[in-house]
């Protein structure tokens, strides 16, 4: 049957428009950017097509594309997508294209670059998704590095070098333990059937020994686990995202991190079934970890977008959580959860790019009481943060229960020590919450009706500047201006995505169902 | 009997289509008009519960519409339905009647507050939440609209967000409510996994299935949701800070409908309770000593609202005291008898603090009763049912209450139930008396009290009337409406046999009680025969425990706070920043090291680099293949 490719389509569209960017070397500003959204724009279309058209009742690959390559040496460009990788792909057009709007003003210098840089790396993270062949995969996987270590590196902040370089080695290390896993994966494969193949689904049809299973597992465990990026292998992040610009950030968490997740579920969780079950238990423990220490480190962050960045390593301990517990709530839980986490932590680091616009700080000591004169502002913020603390009827609560259920089921201790994260993440959000959008603006007196103004009267108690000490000289926030009506653009689809995931998330759970079951199948050795 | 109609949804999506008006066209365009929105909404609820009240008392069936699928995953199913049993009619009605009554008294309370339109979006958001709580078919969906009423209260506390004291409040009922909330969490998953099912009556079917170990934890899992919601010992901590909120937010979340929420789950979960001997012997003992302490607390406060706060757990405890001794008919009587007169307490002392300026202090009031007539006499009539004086509500719901403690086996708590009667009576009669009688101790020349305006002065008497009345509805003793109302819900409860002699004897008992508790506040606050700073100057610790609420804010500050936030800062500075990133870095600083050795060959070309990198790989992949693969062997 004569089909459009709908996977090549969607993954190099981005591409297309970067390669216009390079050729066109005198754009202006203002085209390079209105390429980069009809790039990014036909993407996230198509991919939207894709989804609607995306058959729930299969287990298997849809929209499957598969070409020859190099048949002497088993590779082929084989593209297609599951219920697990089709959502990642919605994500990933969708952060993409927010991206793209979340940079038009703040990226003011090497335009052009900036936006051949995004696109090229758009097209790495949708090959990512969509490759069915560990060479293509591994290939994408490795084009992703670049751009974003440039994003970080170019367009970051003061200590942008040191975070990219950081960032750029960390991974690094991390995918060429993958390689030697994947060349060891290989040659296990063409030893047995005599066949030269990296063909993910057929590989995943091959018997390894427990030992061989063992540490290919941990090779592609550890580039997947520096991804995520889990307990100890996070110090990465906070760098990262800290240096990183908003439309950075926002593509590493929303999409990057996922990119770990997604690698567990394709690759160590067919292929080493024997050793995943092996491995789970040690790697539950790394997961309940995270996810408690994280809410602990956002606790004590007086960086805005650290906290969020040690907030998201808490929120991927409940993907490997959910994994890991290798039960069907855990695994839907772990791909809400993935979806959840790329819409809310995506959308509050739009938030504090919109701050950081305003103030060119990011201490949370500078801000207070933003809520009166930026109330579009802290009605989003107080959304997201509903959503980040897990509240139920937004995102967060089904992937997070669903994750924990799963874990509570294999490892009764794993869930009730996760759970606990309820208390934290409630401490910590409304803690910023408070900080930033509450109460007054640092150094400004309480109101007349204010009881502690009152108290200062008759009792001599003098009222608590609002906000906290800061040495740098920050401008007044109560002269922000709410948010543009561009900045409204890029938060409002996340919002809805948000609420729509936490009230029906019938069709998302529906979508991955089947897949998740294939997936628990081959771990278990039970038959479908 | 079960029937499928399809406008029950009506109850919940009224109220919440007029929160998402007033929400997103609020601000700009309906302002203060906004009650126009919210106030007919939940009249349209209150209506419909009534239809739905009148169809399934009268006619003994259950209703039931199914809505969608909410999740769905493996095995675990969680529909979305609503049904209406006679407990859930009982607590409709209750919840949409209050609601209503208190919206039409924020008309005239609010009236010149600029976030107008906000609270008349956050109020009727909190009614939706509520009836979806109450008409839930499962375990999950309950727990959401648990969270959601949570999320509304933490909105309304704070709805003054520019002061601090009312965002710090916001904050504490979040937080310590999530505490109660991580028990109810685990308890709905021990259920699940030990029972594959989460609906209610699937549940209560496969009950005895369970272990008795599994039973117990489930039910006090379930149990901590319950202390964190209706404010029990130890968690109890946030509901008097609550009263940062509008004053009737404070009636009807905080003091009428929200807090009894815990009540109401344990009442629906009575099957699960009832096979658990040991939970339901916490759940008597936490309610009695929380009806105890809470009651000393509200002897000693001189902040009108705080007073009526701590009253408000103490009610709780009775409550949860009546649940544990399986007086399950008496807990949601008293639940709707405390309702009325609790939410007219606290729209009572908001009359008051409109009148006075905001002022809740009640050493600086004193003889208000000529100027505000109604409010005094709405007022007393309050206070005497919240302390148990025949013939009003709370004498009646009290008296069963404790009738129920003592032949459930719990003598010993029916008597701290009695002795904290005597503590009701004192703190409720004081706070009239500092209030309403005396002299003045403010400057009537600066300060004109006057009674409210008819949006508030109706509502006022219409709960006065309330208060009075909704006790003959558990009268005859054991045999009223109420009882015939709610028999089939608890029909797999024990019923113990209640001799006359018994109800009357208790009857008798809290009479006296509450008249000792009424002659003492009155021979201390009105004669003079007694003098409060000499009795706390003589019981000199005591006082001071029960001034400072028995100290437990302190206690969890000190234990709990500090440590965490320090343990959490040591963990990043050392474990974080010092061992794990000290680790990455120091390799780093070798490698650096050791490239400074290489640095000839270091040529600032990145072709260089990348044949490097290519040969690392090489030699990785080397060594695998020369000693970790067979290929060569």
């Amino acid at each position: 049957m004569e089909r459009l490719p709908i996977l090549s389509l969607i993954t190099f569209s981005p591409l297309v428009g970067a390669v216009i960017l390079f050729l066109w070397g005198n754009a202006s500003a203002r085209a390079v950017r209105w390429i980069a959204l009809v790039a990014s724009g036909v993407s996230f279309a198509l991919s939207l097509a894709m989804l609607l058209r995306f058959d729930p009742g299969r287990a298997g690959m849809q929209f499957t594309e598969s070409f020859e390559w190099l048949p002497e040496l088993g590779i082929a460009y084989r593209l297609g997508v599951d219920g697990i990788s089709a959502p990642l792909v919605g994500l990933t057009t969708l952060l993409t294209l927010i991206a793209v709007i979340a940079s038009w003003d703040p990226i003011r210098h090497r335009v052009r670059e900036y936006y051949i840089t995004l696109l090229l790396l758009a097209t790495g993270m949708l090959g990512v998704f969509v490759s069915l062949d560990l060479f293509l995969f591994y290939v994408f996987w490795e084009i992703v590095l670049i751009p974003m270590a440039l994003i970080i590196g170019i367009w970051g902040s003061a200590n942008r070098v040191y975070a990219a370089v950081k960032f750029f080695l960390y991974t690094l290390a991390g995918s060429l333990l993958m390689l030697v896993g994947i060349v060891a994966l290989y040659q296990e494969y063409f030893q047995q059937t005599g066949i030269r193949t990296l063909d993910v689904l057929e590989l995943a049809q091959g018997t390894y020994s427990s030992t061989f299973q063992f540490w290919t597992f941990l090779a592609f465990f550890l580039a997947f686990a520096i991804k995520v990026p889990m307990w100890p292998f996070h110090t990465w992040l906070p760098d990262a995202h800290v240096e990183a610009p908003t439309a950075g950030s926002v593509i590493l968490a929303g999409v990057l991190l996922k990119m770990g997740g997604y690698g567990f579920l394709r690759f160590n969780l067919p292929l080493f079934p024997e050793a995943t079950q092996r491995w789970a238990p040690a790697i539950v423990v790394l997961s309940v970890i995270a996810i408690l220490y994280g809410a602990l480190m956002a606790l004590v962050q007086r960086d805005f977008k650290k906290l969020v960045a040690y907030s998201s390593v808490s929120h991927m301990g409940f993907v490997t959580l959910g994994i890991f517990a290798l039960n069907q709530q855990g695994l839907s839980g772990a791909m809400v959860v993935m979806l959840s986490h790329g819409f809310v932590t995506s959308a509050l680091f739009l938030l504090v790019g919109v701050l950081y616009e305003r103030a060119h700080t990011r201490e949370l000591a500078a801000f207070g009481g933003l809520a009166r004169n930026m109330p579009i502002f802290a009605a989003f913020f107080g959304f997201f943060a509903l959503a980040s603390l897990g509240l139920p009827g937004l995102s967060g609560f089904v992937g997070e229960f669903l994750t924990l259920l799963g874990g509570f089921r294999s490892y009764r201790w794993a869930g009730v020590l996760g759970t606990v994260v309820v208390i934290l993440a409630a401490w910590y959000m409304l803690r910023v919450y408070q900080r930033v959008a509450l109460v007054r603006a640092p150094g400004e007196p309480p109101d007349p009706d204010d009881p502690e103004l009152r108290m200062a009267i008759t009792q001599g108690v003098p009222p608590v500047a609002g906000g906290g000490d800061t040495d740098q000289h920050t401008p007044d926030p109560r002269t922000f201006p709410d948010v543009t009506w561009r900045e409204a653009l890029t938060l409002a689809p996340l919002a809805l995505l948000t609420l729509w995931i936490g009230v029906y998330p019938l069709p998302v759970l529906d979508m991955i169902e089947l897949s998740v079951r294939a997936i628990l199948a081959a771990v278990t050795g039970e038959s479908m | 009997m079960e029937r499928t109609v399809d406008w029950l949804v009506v109850i919940p999506l009224a109220p919440l289509l007029a929160a998402v008006i007033n929400f997103l066209f609020g601000k700009w365009w309906i302002r203060h008009r906004a009650h126009w929105i919210a106030v007919p909404a939940v009249g349209v609820s209150f209506l419909t519960s009534i239809v739905a009240a009148w169809t399934v008392l009268s006619r003994h069936e259950r209703l039931h519409q199914p809505l969608y699928t909410w999740i769905r995953a493996g095995e675990f199913h969680v529909p979305v339905e609503l049904v209406a049993d006679q407990l859930t009619v009982v607590m409709l009605l209750v919840v949409t009647g209050v609601s209503f009554l208190v919206h039409v008294y924020s008309i005239g309370y609010m009236h010149h507050d600029p976030g107008y339109y906000r609270f008349f979006a956050w109020l009727p958001l909190f009614v939706f939440s509520m009836v979806m709580l109450v008409l839930a078919n499962n375990f999950l969906v309950l727990f959401v609209f648990w969270e959601a009423v949570g999320l509304c209260s933490y909105l309304l506390i704070g709805f003054w967000f520019r002061r601090r004291s009312a965002a710090e409040a916001a904050k504490k009922a979040f937080v310590v409510n999530r505490i109660g909330d991580f028990g109810f969490a685990l308890g709905i998953m021990l259920l699940f996994t030990s029972l594959r099912t989460l609906d209610y009556h699937a549940v209560f079917e496969a009950i005895p299935q369970l272990s008795s170990g599994t039973v117990t934890a489930i039910a006090l899992l379930l149990f901590t949701g319950a202390i964190g919601k209706s404010a029990q010992l130890p968690l109890f901590v946030w509901l008097p800070d609550a009263m940062e909120g509008p004053t009737p937010v404070s009636a009807l979340i905080h003091a009428a409908t929200m807090v009894t929420a815990g009540i109401f789950m344990v009442a629906r979960a009575h099957p699960i309770f009832l096979a658990s001997p040991i939970a339901l012997w916490v759940v008597a003992v936490i309610g009695a000593l929380t009806a105890f302490v809470a009651a000393t607390i509200a002897t000693t406060q001189f902040d009108i609202k705080r007073v009526v706060a701590y009253s408000t757990v103490s009610q709780l405890g009775y409550m949860a005291l009546a649940l544990g001794v399986g007086a399950w008919i008496p807990a949601m009587f008293h639940l709707l008898t405390h309702a009325f007169f609790k939410a007219l307490l606290f729209l009572g002392s908001g009359a008051v603090m409109h009148a006075m300026h905001d002022e809740l202090d009640m050493r600086r009031m004193g003889g208000l009763k000529r100027w505000m007539p109604l409010t005094y006499w709405t007022f007393v009539i309050g206070a005497a049912a919240n302390a148990g004086i025949v013939p009003l509500a709370g004498f009646w719901s009290k008296d069963e209450i404790l009738v129920g403690a003592w032949v459930g086996g719990a003598p010993l708590l029916a008597l701290v139930g009695l002795v904290a009667a005597f503590f009701t009576a004192l703190y409720m009669f004081r706070a009239v008396f500092l209030t309403f009688h005396g002299q003045p101790r403010f400057d009537p020349h600066e300060l004109h009290p006057h009674d409210p305006p008819a949006t508030m002065a109706v509502p006022l008497v219409i709960l006065a009337i309330g208060a009075a009345v909704t006790g003959f509805l558990g009268v005859p003793p054991e045999t009223g409406w109420i009882h015939h109302a709610l028999e089939p819900v608890f029909e797999s409860a024990t019923h113990h046999k209640v001799s006359l002699s018994l109800t009357l004897g208790m009857a008798l008992a809290s009479t006296l009680v509450a008249l000792a508790g009424l002659w003492t506040a009155h021979a201390a606050y009105v004669r003079g025969t007694i003098s409060p700073a000499a009795v706390a100057e003589r019981l000199g610790p005591l006082y001071r425990l029960a001034a400072n609420g028995w100290y437990f804010d302190v206690f969890y500050q000190r234990s709990v706070v500090r440590p965490l936030d320090a343990a959490a800062n040591w963990l990043w500075r050392t474990v974080d920043v010092g061992i794990i990133d000290g680790a990455v870095n120091g390799s780093a600083r070798i490698v650096a090291l050791t490239a400074q050795m290489w640095r000839r060959l270091q040529t600032g070309l990145v072709a260089n680099y990348a044949l490097a990198i290519a040969l690392g790989t090489v030699l990785l992949v080397g060594i695998y293949l020369a000693f970790g693969s067979t290929l060569f062997r």
